[in-house]
């Protein structure tokens, strides 16, 4: 068969193609991979480095000074509990609001605005979070408090959960609502009763990925909830937090204490993957 | 009107198509003469879509979905082990259902797309055959002063115009096309009649259609397929006068369909 | 908002003082927006007025944050005006302070690590969406996803325990060793410093750059690349001619909003960035960013201008960030409609 003078000039130019793509898809195996084994590098380190720092003690006690052995994290453990539970009540009930507004008043010309103010409120750095929070409330009641490490967390689970409200509200079908609508109804009680009620373990998993996200959130804490070495857990008094607590010990030159912070970290990244890993399961299983 | 001393360009034998456990054709004999038209027409769901995918090995790159048998390009089997895909789809081009331009290229850069690919950079040849093309493809007169414009702009039936030139500018001896009109206006459709009708002087054409009255236009062979089986495979106009299956006898007459 | 009203008399807009349209017009506001709700029953209404209060309040509370952040830095912008942000002296101690090198450091790093996660990130992207088999992409893409999970104290805790080290003994002096005539490279070897923050900062973002560009990719129709697969293209010249170029526009968003994440991240920076507020041309030197310096001084802070500094620090790094993200949105948003058309 005679092949044309075009064809045989791309069947010599095919090798290099070949060679290219080769080269070219390799590479993004190699960053899939890379990307894979860095995950693996930090979970291992921690792992191996964290183990060897938790005991009873490390979960029950105070922590002690340099110099002193033994020593925990009890108070810092039990005041993450605290501020998590106090932000999530300000922002599970804020945030669930704003993603009904949106998703069932969306197309008010307001709307379009709330939602790019989320989307902006979300990249928000969670440091500048901190400044306006010491502004709004440290300064005022002169002193570090729960309070501000709370709505410094609050604040900044509003547009994630928010977000996959407004994602999950939209899913329910439109004719769930005319049913409601149907039937006389008042539409704030067909909104409440059936589209969220309904969206539930939906919501959930939205709060529960936002609450795990808070979770291990420092940096706005450093300046509202700051830290504490005692059993304080009031209001109005600074707080301890496991990611501050680990942050201290880090940056500090003790040898007993870099173990602890290692071991600190070990329980906030199991805490973060175990939480990732059922909220991913479950979503798997329900929409099989 | 149809040569019979034509020599044979594509020939298929015992064809079989898969879509996982789904056997989407069912076997297929089929021969492609040089320089004709040949239409595949039957109902929806027939596997001629299926098909015509199976002969440039467009087939095998959805997920799950594989071919068996053997299909001739003249002397060379395309399914044969050594065979790269790759360059026996440059020897077969096709053209789809929806217009399909690159939308981040300017009309110039999508229909000299496939020789860059081929590593072609001289610019007087890439002009030469960009022109002679859309040319070809009847478009030339309507882009000339806009081909640098992005090629999103065109008009539906353009832009499938379009497509058929970037198609052509590779030179492929048999051009694919599966139901290039089907989302067309008829006047963007008799433009299209009437180019296949042009450029049958430089390559053979495997047309898919839905519309019989196309394929009596456009084609000199026709392919009945029914349930993933080509029933009747003739000349068209025996086909459309005197089919000689029952069920060719029913779809052309418009029984069912 | 209606700034002008018209003159009765002459039917030439005159402006009305600042004060009254303000208040008129925030009157006007919560009126329009948020009570209007024509021929509804009770509850209706004060649902609707509910939704709409936490909807208004989001934007609400972006203006607070704006404002307050104006409110505390007042002080700093008033003695240091525009040259707050290209002195680059930051001395605690004697009270000067110019925002350069954080800014500085906060734009070295955050480039460095785009540099770094961008085409890894990209690639990712690819790989999971293009190439890999449907099981390990989901496995693949979960584990990535994980490393997005990770909180930052951990990635510092990693970056001044493992990275810092490794760098300082092995990388570093082999680098300045080979590369060391350039300044970009020049010794010491410190470990901690723009590098190490660097290299964290692009582990971090890798994930929000590669799931954002994956669902770009998702968004384009199979035809696109059944037409590249057609012309005879190999699995890369595919991906190239018929996703890559097709989404350019939604890529430097995705770029963007790493970026924008890159700029803000503090805890993992804070730990690695070796806190010397300094402009020094070697990636390996120590420095500081905007969100490092408030993170390590804010606390401490005695005095008020020194607070004032460093909550105009944040005002910057807030606007910054605002653009950023602004910029991205846009750029997606095009993609969207072009995609579309």
């Amino acid at each position: 068969m005679k092949k044309s003078a075009l064809f045989q000039f791309a069947e010599r130019k095919y090798p290099y193609r070949k060679l290219k793509n080769v080269l070219i898809l390799s590479t993004l195996y190699l960053s899939a991979m890379l990307a894979v084994t860095f995950l693996g590098a930090v979970f291992a380190y921690v792992v191996m480095r964290g183990v060897p720092g938790l005991s009873l003690s490390f979960l029950t006690e105070l922590p002690k000074p340099v110099g002193e052995e033994g020593g925990g994290m009890a108070n810092a453990l039990l005041g993450s509990l605290e501020l998590v539970f106090l932000a999530s009540s300000l922002g599970i009930v804020w945030g669930v609001m704003v993603g009904v507004y949106l998703s069932e008043f969306g197309r008010e010309k307001m709307a379009s605005s709330v939602r790019f103010a989320t989307e902006l409120l979300n990249s928000v750095p969670s440091i500048v979070i901190g400044v306006f929070v010491y502004v709004i409330l440290v300064k005022p009641l002169k002193t570090f408090s729960t309070l501000a490490g709370a709505v410094a967390l609050g604040v900044l689970m509003v547009p994630t959960i928010a977000r996959t409200t407004e994602e999950i509200l939209k899913m329910m079908p439109v004719h769930f609502r005319e049913a409601g609508l149907a039937l006389g109804i008042p539409r704030w009680k067909v909104i409440l009763k059936v589209v969220v009620r309904g969206s539930i373990p939906g919501i959930t998993t939205g709060v529960i990925l936002a609450v795990a996200r808070v979770a291990g959130e420092t940096a706005p804490l450093l300046f509202t909830a700051l830290n504490n070495r005692f059993w304080q857990f009031g209001l109005f008094e600074p707080i301890a937090s496991l990611p501050v607590q680990i942050y201290t010990y880090a940056i500090s030159p003790f040898e007993e204490w870099h173990t602890q912070a290692w071991a600190g970290a070990l329980i906030l990244v199991l805490f973060v993957f175990a939480i990732n890993l059922c909220t991913r399961v479950l979503l798997a299983k329900r929409s099989q | 009107m149809v040569d019979h001393n034509s020599e044979l360009v594509l020939e298929t034998k015992g064809l079989k198509a898969y879509f996982g456990d789904n056997l989407a054709v069912r076997g297929v004999d089929f021969k492609v003469h040089s320089n004709s038209v040949t239409a595949i027409i039957g109902p929806s769901g027939c596997g001629k879509s299926t098909f015509i995918r199976c002969l440039n090995r467009l087939h095998e790159e959805v997920p799950g979905a594989r071919a068996e048998g053997s299909v001739r390009l003249k002397d060379q089997d395309i399914y044969a082990k050594d065979m790269d895909p790759v360059m026996v789809r440059r020897q077969i081009g096709m053209v789809f259902q929806k217009a399909n331009p690159f939308p981040g290229m300017t009309i110039f850069e999508n229909v000299v797309a496939g020789l860059k690919l081929a590593g072609i950079r001289k610019k007087s040849f890439l002009e030469e055959t960009a022109e002679r093309s859309l040319t070809h493809a009847a478009l030339w007169d309507e882009v000339k002063n806009k081909l640098h414009q992005p090629a999103t702009s065109l008009s539906g039936g353009q832009q499938q115009r379009l497509c058929i030139a970037r198609t052509l500018a590779i030179d492929p001896p048999v051009l694919l096309m599966d139901e290039p009109t089907s989302a067309l206006d008829p006047i963007s459709t008799s433009k299209i009649e009437e180019l296949i009708l042009q450029i049958k002087k430089h390559v053979t054409i495997v047309i898919v259609t839905h519309n019989m009255q196309q394929a009596a236009r456009v084609s000199d062979y026709t392919a009945f397929f029914l349930l993933g089986e080509l029933v009747e495979f003739d000349e068209t106009s025996k086909m459309f006068t005197v089919p000689k299956d029952k069920r060719t006898e029913q779809y052309v007459t418009g029984k069912f369909g | 908002m209606n700034l002008l009203q018209y003159s009765p008399r002459t039917h030439t807009p005159i402006a009305i003082p600042q004060t009254t349209w303000r208040i008129g017009n925030l009157a006007t506001f919560i009126r329009k927006h948020l009570l209007q709700s024509p021929g509804m029953r009770f509850g209706d209404k004060f649902f609707l007025f509910l939704a709409r209060l936490a909807g208004f309040s989001v934007i609400l509370l972006l203006a607070l944050i704006l404002v307050y952040l104006v409110y505390a830095s007042l002080p700093a912008i008033q003695k240091f005006g525009v040259s707050f942000l290209y002195t680059s002296t930051w001395d605690p101690v004697r009270e000067v302070f110019g925002a350069l090198p954080v800014i500085y450091g906060t734009l070295v790093t955050s480039f460095l690590a785009l540099f770094i996660a961008g085409p890894i990130g990209v690639g990712i992207a690819l790989f999971l969406n293009e190439l890999a088999p449907k099981r390990v992409a989901i496995v693949a893409g979960f584990l990535i996803e994980m490393l997005a999970a990770i909180p930052s104290v951990v990635f510092g805790l990693w970056g001044i325990f493992v990275l810092a080290p490794f760098l300082r003994e092995s990388f570093q002096p082999w680098m300045i060793d080979t590369l060391g005539f350039i300044p970009l490279f020049e010794g010491p070897a410190y470990g901690v410093g723009k590098f190490a923050s660097g290299l964290i900062l692009a582990l971090m973002i890798i994930p929000t750059i590669s799931s954002i560009t994956k669902e770009i990719f998702k968004t384009i129709p199979a035809h696109q690349r059944e037409a590249a697969i057609a012309l005879g293209g190999t699995r890369w010249e595919v991906m190239k001619i018929s996703v890559l170029k097709a989404s350019r526009s939604g890529i430097f968003g995705a770029l963007f909003l790493g970026l924008g994440r890159a700029l803000g991240e503090t805890m993992a920076v804070t730990m690695v960035i070796g806190n010397r507020a300094q402009i020094m041309p070697s990636l390996f030197s120590p420095a500081q960013t905007m969100a490092s310096v408030i993170a390590n001084e804010y606390a401490e802070a005695t005095s008020d201008i020194h607070m004032a500094a460093l909550a105009e620090v944040g005002l910057v790094l807030f606007g910054v960030t605002f653009l950023i993200n602004f910029a991205a949105r846009i750029l997606i948003h095009r993609m969207g409609r072009s995609q579309n058309a």
